[in-house]
């Protein structure tokens, strides 16, 4: 096997170093009931150039119309990833290195795992950030526990307008701990209906801009809730144009990392961004980077407040986590150093602008309407004349991708397809797109 | 640095310094000693009341964390706030500065019933 | 250290989008001035050459398992294949949607479900699920499972999990996560479950017990046909750790052991790349009792194709926002598929002949806790070695001779624990430079346990100041303040 590298001398130099006659001895410890209840795979191995063809093989499977153009969202979004950040990502000290237990020898790991703490807390408003979680549904649900803990009731408010997927996360881990999950609806434009909003919480979940790309008036929400903490999830990218939530009271801010420079990769591995106020620092999860100094003085970088961890507070932790998503974050910020705070900025207006142009002239359609009449960034949702799933499909022939308009439905709008436009989407993909559209019977 | 025969001790490594009806708490000297530089100090709230053997507070170090027990039941009536910008004293000062909190005990009695300075003592040297 | 934020241009750097081909919309035209942004994030601008020598020179600041031994235990640093990380970047991989079409998501879909099959026979168990981003998820998504068959049989008593001494930190927090309580059972004198203490333990308020097999001191449950039995006549379900798999890999299933729950961590047996600590998968495994309860979706093959499916009543939910780390499955899966069965086992029997070797050698100069053939790790205690000289001491030292240190006071049941793993990868040589650095340690630590104390001297930074970095946490880039 090619990753093995023993000859057989070697072998059987270390076999006679043990004292023990073959290697077979070495697994006598394995009683025989179970070894003889063994099977086989009954897999024969291959070549690389045989895996590389059969994997080719798989992919081809994965054939879309034509060269699709994207309109799917839902919180993974087709952006532009600038070269640079693969070829520095694919360096193999960063991606064949450990979690930095050894901290002098993982000063690059440690270093920039500090700079994507600050640049969340920059994104955000926030005054702390963890080192990453593993998406942003779990991020979510962790802000839900956290809450729960600080507060101490078990019970949190949902909005209904939260991601169908990072809704099933928080359900799953608010049943397992015990904690009621409250829904709070949504009004006729599309915002959390604060009327709706239920007493002695330990905390709300709101996420903005929400499952229906609506962007949330989150001024005066922290005030409603008494004790309880006011956690948002946000799309980092909006981030550039948009108030950040540690400006309008927030406590906690959550979010999926994926547009942030990570390719979709069918749904994983993803990035869970987790930031919140220095008060709630040692109730938070997750690895954190901190500076120090050596003993010559010299600046480094250490994890710190490791006593809230699995390793050292096992039962007592405040979560089970123990790898995250670091590789993920180091791409998030190469990504976003790559951009600086100007390409940022232009970043998201070029996402708002081509977004705004396809709503207005897909909403001027015949039949064809914004659900919602409310601020959005680059997702809306749009009222169709007749069947969407048979929209998408027509769509589909042409080369558009649309997302399921099942969820939505769930959601309480039938009858509209959620689309989101990044800055991959030219004019004439867009134009086109409507005349498409336009053109459906 | 000895241990006070004024004060009392537990198997979990606090002392007690009763005066009256009020008991100041700390950890002792081989505590300190064992958990290394102390980073970080919990103390509970003015008023909690507590049973002999509940969590009072937590001593945290680089490395670990330390569960400080209620060696005697009663009521807390101080805590000591300074701690939370020095954690140090502890290690500097286990036994004066770096005391913990004060508990307005339920029955002094308890008390008596610890350890003393040279059972402590006997206690460490077998452990 | 420097960060990008210690020196920034102000002036944009731009040349990465083409400019705004729709008409441009001012920004008030479009938002509410309430939702806008008046400060800027501060984040640097910096023109590439810049910011590619920046990370270069960060990662020259690092040591992966490319640069040599990486011996942590239950870690398993073996080597991550070059071919592995190109088959995942395949653009119809790497570009697709989790929301796309399933019928343009065939290859995918098929992949995970072909990974699924496979896992399942390693394990010896009957459906799994990939949706776990790491071990410690997996071990979570296996509480909530326990949970919910409890439940299900309206077992309410059934609220506290077993768990030795020797277990990692996720097992107990994983537990506690999931609204358990947890017992730890006092290991024998031969480091394994004493079958006395676990029968005390065991009455109808145990779900389960968490077992590493082999467990954290390198060593097999030899008893664990017996440990499992009890465990189920008392009612209770047996959920095992895969981390340590890397030590029975083509040579028995944990099905076989009385295995309920197994994860796997991919990150470790399966070869992919750490990351820096993650991203990482571990897909959980289970038995034909608790399929029901796995998580949504399900990606099922039925005479069209694959698709996923999200009938499944009694399902716990979800526990990712998809269907697990895609393309870490992908690259295990490919993995896989190069090894064979014949490669799997070569896998264990070099991983364990590679263990024993090192063992042998280092404990004529280390103490050896648990002096008989291991697995794929053991445990040595460094206490005892010289005066002063602390396990940390050691593994610092080692360092300067250019070596990552092994896991170090871990398992906690050891005193100044020592725990190495080398993997299959390593060759004779590369162990016995390891072998030799180690002796000249022990040697210096008698001799001039100063160089223990300074080291490390030869990485890009000296002893870090920990206590510094607790006391008053710097967590964030420090812009109103001077550098310290």
């Amino acid at each position: 096997m090619r990753y093995i590298p023993h000859t057989q001398a070697d072998r059987q130099a270390m076999l006679d170093e043990i004292g023990v006659s073959s290697v077979e001895r070495l697994f006598d410890d394995i009683p025989a009931r179970v070894t003889d209840r063994f099977r086989p795979l009954e897999l024969a191995p291959k070549s690389e150039m045989e895996v590389a063809r059969t994997l080719e093989g798989l992919a081809s499977l994965n054939a879309a119309p034509r060269e699709p153009v994207s309109f799917l969202g839902g919180g993974i979004y087709d952006h532009y990833v600038p070269s640079v950040v693969a070829h520095l990502t694919s360096r193999s000290e960063f991606y064949t290195a450990y979690t930095p237990y050894q901290p002098e020898i993982s000063q690059g790991t440690l270093t920039a795992m500090f700079e994507f703490q600050t640049l969340v807390c920059e994104l955000t408003g926030m005054e702390v950030a963890n080192a990453s979680l593993y998406d942003g549904a779990t991020a979510l649900a962790e802000a839900a526990l956290m809450a729960v803990r600080v507060v101490g009731r078990p019970r949190i408010a949902v909005a209904r307008s939260l991601f169908g997927h990072f809704r099933r996360v928080v359900d799953t881990y608010a049943w397992a701990a015990g904690i009621e999950v409250v829904e709070v609806p949504y009004t006729s434009a599309g915002r959390l209906d604060r009327s709706a909003i239920p007493e002695g919480v330990a905390g709300l979940l709101v996420q903005s801009p929400n499952a229906f790309g609506v962007i949330e008036d989150l001024g005066g929400l922290k005030e409603a809730l008494g004790e309880g903490l006011l956690v948002v999830a946000v799309h980092p990218l909006s981030l550039g144009v948009l108030t950040p939530p540690g400006e309008c009271g927030a406590d906690v801010v959550v979010g999926e990392g994926q547009p942030l420079g990570l390719p979709a990769s069918f749904g994983g591995p993803l990035l869970g961004l987790f930031a919140c106020r220095e008060r709630y620092l040692r109730q938070m999860p997750g690895r954190i980077a901190g500076r120090t100094v050596d003993v010559d003085g010299t600046v480094g970088y250490t994890m710190a407040v490791a006593t809230r961890e699995q390793h050292i507070r096992r039962e007592r932790a405040t979560s089970n986590i123990c790898t995250n998503s670091a590789l993920c974050a180091l791409t998030a910020t190469v990504y976003l150093a790559t951009l600086g705070a100007e390409g940022l900025r232009e970043l998201a207006l070029l996402n708002l602008n081509k977004a705004h142009y396809l709503a207005e002239k897909a909403a001027a359609l015949p039949g064809h309407s914004l659900v919602f009449d409310a601020p959005f960034f680059n997702e809306f949702v749009l009222r169709l004349p007749s069947e969407p799933r048979r929209i998408r499909s027509r769509l589909a022939e042409e080369g558009f991708l649309v997302e399921d308009p099942e969820p939505l439905a769930r959601l309480g709008l039938p009858g509209a397809l959620r689309l989101a436009v990044t800055e991959k989407r030219t004019k004439e993909e867009l134009d086109r797109f409507v005349r498409v559209l336009g053109g459906i019977r | 640095m000895g241990y006070p025969t004024r004060f009392r001790y537990t198997k979990e490594h606090e002392w007690v310094d009763l005066e009256g009806k009020r008991a100041k708490v700390g950890i002792t000297q081989h505590a300190q000693s064992e958990l290394g530089d102390v980073v970080f100090v919990e103390l509970p709230s003015i008023g909690k009341v507590v049973k002999k053997g509940d969590g009072l507070a937590t001593v945290e170090s680089v490395k670990a964390v330390s569960d400080v027990y209620a060696p005697v039941s009663g009521k807390v009536v101080e805590a000591n706030a300074p701690l939370d910008a020095a954690p140090d004293t502890i290690n500097k000062d286990p036994h004066g500065a770096g005391w913990l909190v004060v508990l307005e005990v339920a029955d002094p009695a308890e008390v008596e019933g610890l350890l003393d300075a040279a059972a402590y003592e006997r206690f460490l040297a077998e452990g | 250290m420097s960060t990008i934020f210690d020196q920034s241009r102000t002036e944009r750097v731009g040349g990465l989008f083409p400019p705004l081909d729709v008409p441009t919309r001012k920004v008030d035209h479009l938002l509410p001035t309430s939702l806008v942004r008046t400060r800027a994030p501060r984040i640097p601008n910096k023109s590439e050459p810049e910011l590619v020598r920046h990370y270069t020179r960060l990662s020259k600041m690092n040591y992966g398992v490319d640069d040599g031994l990486y011996p942590l235990g239950s870690c398993t640093m073996k080597y991550n294949p070059k071919i592995c990380e190109d088959l995942a970047r395949i653009p119809s991989f790497a570009g697709l949607h989790p929301l796309a079409d399933t019928r343009h998501a065939q290859g995918a879909l098929r992949l995970l479900y072909e990974m699924s099959e496979r896992l399942c026979g390693i394990a010896g168990l009957a459906a799994v699920t990939l949706q776990p981003a790491a071990g410690a998820h997996g071990e979570l998504t296996g509480m909530f499972l326990v949970k919910r068959h409890f439940e299900e049989r309206k077992e309410p008593l059934r609220t506290r999990i077993l768990l030795p001494d020797s277990a990692h930190g996720t097992n107990p927090a994983s537990a506690a996560l999931a609204g358990f309580t947890v017992t730890e059972l006092a290991s024998g004198k031969d480091g394994l479950v004493d079958l006395e203490a676990l029968d005390a333990s065991l009455d109808e308020t145990v779900a389960a017990i968490m077992l590493t097999v082999p467990n954290t001191l390198g060593l097999f449950e030899s008893r664990i046909l017996d440990v499992t039995e009890r465990v189920h006549s008392a009612g209770a379900l047996s959920y095992f750790d895969g981390a340590n798999l890397n030590a029975f890999l083509g040579r028995a299933r944990p099905g076989d052991m009385g295995a309920d729950l197994f994860h796997f961590n991919l990150h470790k047996t399966f070869s992919t790349p750490h990351g820096g600590g993650g991203p990482g998968a571990g897909p959980l495994a289970v038995s034909a009792a608790l399929a029901d309860f796995l998580p949504v979706p399900r990606v099922v093959h039925d005479p069209e194709g694959y698709r996923l499916d999200w009938d499944a009543p009694r399902s716990i939910g979800s526990v990712h926002s998809f269907y697990g780390n895609f393309s870490v499955v992908l690259k295990a899966y490919a993995y896989l598929l190069l090894l064979g069965d014949e490669g799997l086992r070569e896998v264990s029997e070099n991983a364990v002949l590679n263990a024993n070797y090192l063992q042998e050698r280092l404990k004529r100069t280390y103490r050896l806790p648990y002096d008989r053939l291991c697995k794929h790790e053991f445990v040595l205690s460094g206490a005892g070695l010289a005066e002063g000289v602390s396990t940390l001491d050691i593994a610092k030292r080692l360092i300067d001779y250019g070596f990552h240190p092994p896991t170090i006071y871990f398992p906690l049941v050891v005193k100044e624990a020592l725990m190495i793993e080398p993997t299959e990868c390593e060759s004779k040589e590369t162990l016995d430079h390891f072998i030799a650095a180690m002796e000249t340690i022990a040697r210096e630590a008698r001799e001039n346990p100063e160089l223990l104390h300074e080291a490390p001297r030869r990485a890009p930074v000296r002893r870090l100041d920990q206590t510094r970095a607790a006391r008053n946490p710097v967590l964030r880039h420090p812009f109103d303040e001077k550098a310290p």
